[in-house]
């Protein structure tokens, strides 16, 4: 990166606020060091908004840590390991998603309206938004960039082996696939499996086994020793 | 709308790109859009929903802009169609002289509440048109305007697994139009129905889909 150009950038930023000249447009391709095109228009709309009583700046910068620090998927695998290690948690999440993750302190009394499905030796669920992005935000967060990209919607539907087997997820041939197209304001977590040979350990070791993607629907939950991604 | 929003069941997108540790937001600005459009939208003051500007942009375009620019066009349409800023406030960045200051702007505590308040399901009591475990056929409908009704399973007969209850309806409400509240099913469609012979037969697909969408098949 080149300290000039950033300066230069920088102060075109200042000067020219939304500005786009040739050089600014151009900075998409640096975008984590340089102001790109596109944070200035943030940046400008976000003053004119806060000028116009639109907005307030604190609310942003609360909504952001919210997701940042607060809301993700360690929620929703506090969720998960409470299902493994109390039954009769796991039949009130079943039967009522909502009410479950509210006796954790998730969601909210108008809130999203949650159903979990059970993942088992026999049936996989799987989650896709083909239209778009819905997602369990209340316990999950923001989804990651492949949920909400082309290639994982368009294909997840019509051909979810293919898709899960390139998340290393491999299912034997009789399992039955049930994939959820969120297309409206229901929401679906899924239930993993717990992994084989975790019976002794608590709550907490359960919880941090849990990922993302197994929530999803993507991958399976691994014992401690082989680890997994996401 | 027909449009390459609607992209469930096509091919030739690519590989899917998984990222290891991938951060919240990518940049600050992602995150500022994603703010902004949720402060926004909590002062209840948007006439028009997230997603038809969005699907109103060409292929072209809605393919080459990433999800957070998307959401920052979404965001300034329906500013100026909610009557909340205007164009030429957006080329400038300043409120125009003399115009008032609106005033509707949510707290940080009321911002972050509203995430979990997603005002959806509605307590008007609306007689079902399908009950569990009916058939029922996807209506074929070709809107110009945002659906929830995928263009995969129009046409195709399913099972109503589940009924959902009573929820605003999305087609029209987004507009700021007719809420029109229904009820919502999971429809079951088993993937063979979707997808033919090389789906397992064992599988299927689950859409969430309002009784305007379906009739009995």
């Amino acid at each position: 990166m080149d300290t000039s150009r950033r300066d230069f950038l920088t102060g075109a930023a200042t000067v020219a606020g939304i500005a786009a000249s040739g050089d600014v447009a151009h900075a998409e391709d640096h975008h984590q060091e340089l102001p790109s095109d596109v944070a200035l228009r943030v940046k400008s709309l976000e003053s004119l908004l806060v000028e116009k009583g639109i907005v307030d700046s604190a609310a942003l910068d609360a909504l952001v840590d919210a997701y940042e620090h607060k809301i993700g998927p360690r929620n929703g695998a506090r969720v998960v390991a409470r299902a493994w290690v109390d039954p009769a948690y796991k039949q009130r999440l079943l039967a009522n998603g909502t009410a479950a993750i509210a006796e954790l302190g998730y969601g909210g009394s108008n809130g999203v309206d949650l159903r979990v499905l059970e993942n088992s030796a026999t049936v996989h669920n799987l989650v896709v938004c083909t239209l778009c992005s819905c997602y369990i935000w209340a316990i999950l967060g923001l989804p990651p960039v492949w949920y909400k990209s082309a290639p994982y919607r368009s294909r997840a539907i019509i051909d979810p082996r293919g898709v899960l087997s390139e998340f290393g997820t491999v299912l034997p041939e009789n399992v039955e696939v049930r994939v959820w197209d969120s297309t409206a304001e229901q929401r679906y977590l899924v239930l993993p499996e717990p992994p084989a040979g975790t019976e002794g350990l608590s709550e907490e070791a359960l919880a941090a086994l849990v990922t993302r993607d197994a929530m999803i629907g993507v991958a399976k939950v691994t014992p401690p020793q082989t680890g997994g991604r996401g | 709308m027909n449009g390459i929003h609607d992209m469930g069941g096509m091919q030739d997108m690519g590989p899917i790109k998984y990222e290891n540790n991938e951060p919240v937001f990518h940049a600050t600005w992602e995150g500022r859009v994603y703010a902004m459009s949720a402060a926004v939208t909590a002062t209840r003051k948007l006439r028009l929903g997230l997603r038809p500007p969005i699907e109103n942009l060409s292929a072209a375009e809605y393919l080459r802009m990433t999800y957070y620019e998307l959401w920052l066009t979404s965001l300034t349409e329906r500013l100026v169609a909610s009557g909340l800023v205007t164009r030429a406030e957006l080329e400038s960045g300043r409120a125009a002289p003399g115009s008032t200051k609106a005033a509707v702007a949510v707290s940080p505590a009321g911002a972050v509440a509203a995430i979990f308040q997603v005002p959806a399901r509605r307590e008007e009591s609306v007689t079902p048109r399908f009950q569990a475990g009916q058939p029922v056929r996807a209506r074929n409908i070709n809107p110009v305007t945002h659906t929830r009704l995928p263009r995969y399973a129009r046409g195709r007969v399913g099972t109503i697994y589940r009924d959902h209850g009573v929820f605003g309806f999305m087609d029209t409400n987004a507009y700021g139009l007719s809420d029109k509240p229904q009820h919502l099913y999971s429809v079951r469609f088993s993937a063979r129905e979707l997808w033919g012979e090389q789906a397992a037969p064992q599988d299927s697909v689950f859409v969430d889909l309002y009784d305007d969408h379906l009739e009995h098949a």
